[in-house]
């Protein structure tokens, strides 16, 4: 079994035009690790744009001089992405809904949540010195 | 990523190039809104030149709808590969919107 290795490590500035960027470099990294198409196409540029946006946008709310560092580790079953800003404590748990329900279905706003948690294999949210948002992938 | 708007007919056509994302969505209901301003009430967006969408821009599609609605218009979506189609499956978008395989038939079903 290999060691976990970091395939990509960047900090970007808290505007929304730095993510398509990241999000292109990180599919890049998800199509030379061979992930199945539908991962690298869909599931990783669609849940990790959600994961930037909320970083940029809520956790450090676009504050000047405020950065959001993207690292991912591979190990040999999965890719782990880390999305890390420097705002205050949130509760992800508290503001998922579900956007699908008859009530919410014709509401603008409420699926990023939704799809990073359908998308992902598994995600989680760690307090440390900011929010950390970590998504995990698995290479099968 | 950029939008291209030609008309049909009496349909605005609506090319999203490349992601429709919180970067750029913006722009995108600027276009559709402004059209709309115009007097245009059928309009077609075609994915088929389009990479992924976040939710930023499927909330964007669902506000243009209510506001063409509102307004006596009608939105239609076409071309949309494998996974936006999920992607709309997911978020049961695809029950909001009319969409279809082809732009030819989506043009034909104003």
């Amino acid at each position: 079994m290999a060691l976990p290795r970091v395939a990509l490590d960047v900090e970007i500035p808290s505007d929304v035009k730095y993510i398509e960027e990241v999000v292109e470099l990180a599919t890049r990294q998800c199509r030379e690790l061979h992930l199945p198409s539908h991962k690298c196409s869909l599931n990783l540029p669609v849940a990790l744009s959600e994961a930037l946006s909320n970083a940029i946008l809520r956790g450090n709310a676009q504050g000047n001089g405020k950065y959001v560092r993207v690292t991912a580790t591979v190990s040999d079953d999965a890719v782990v992405f880390d999305v890390a800003d420097q705002g205050p404590d949130f509760d992800m748990i508290a503001e998922r809904i579900d956007p699908t329900t008859p009530e919410n279905v014709m509401r603008e706003q409420g699926r990023g949540l939704f799809l990073m948690y359908r998308l992902m294999d598994h995600v989680e949210h760690i307090r440390d010195h900011g929010n950390v948002v970590r998504l995990t992938l698995r290479r099968e | 990523m950029s939008f291209s708007i030609s008309k049909q007919d009496d349909v605005v056509v609506v090319d999203v190039e490349g992601q429709l994302i919180v970067g750029n969505r913006q722009e995108l209901k600027q276009k559709v809104l402004d059209e709309l301003e115009r007097g245009e009430k059928k309009f077609l967006i075609d994915f088929s030149q389009t990479g992924y969408i976040d939710s930023s821009g499927l909330g964007v599609l669902v506000s243009l709808s209510k506001k063409i609605r509102e307004q006596g218009g009608e939105l239609r979506l076409a071309n949309l590969n494998d996974d936006l189609q999920t992607l709309f499956e997911l978020t049961k978008l695809d029950t909001l919107f009319q969409i279809s395989d082809t732009r030819e038939r989506a043009l034909e079903s104003f």
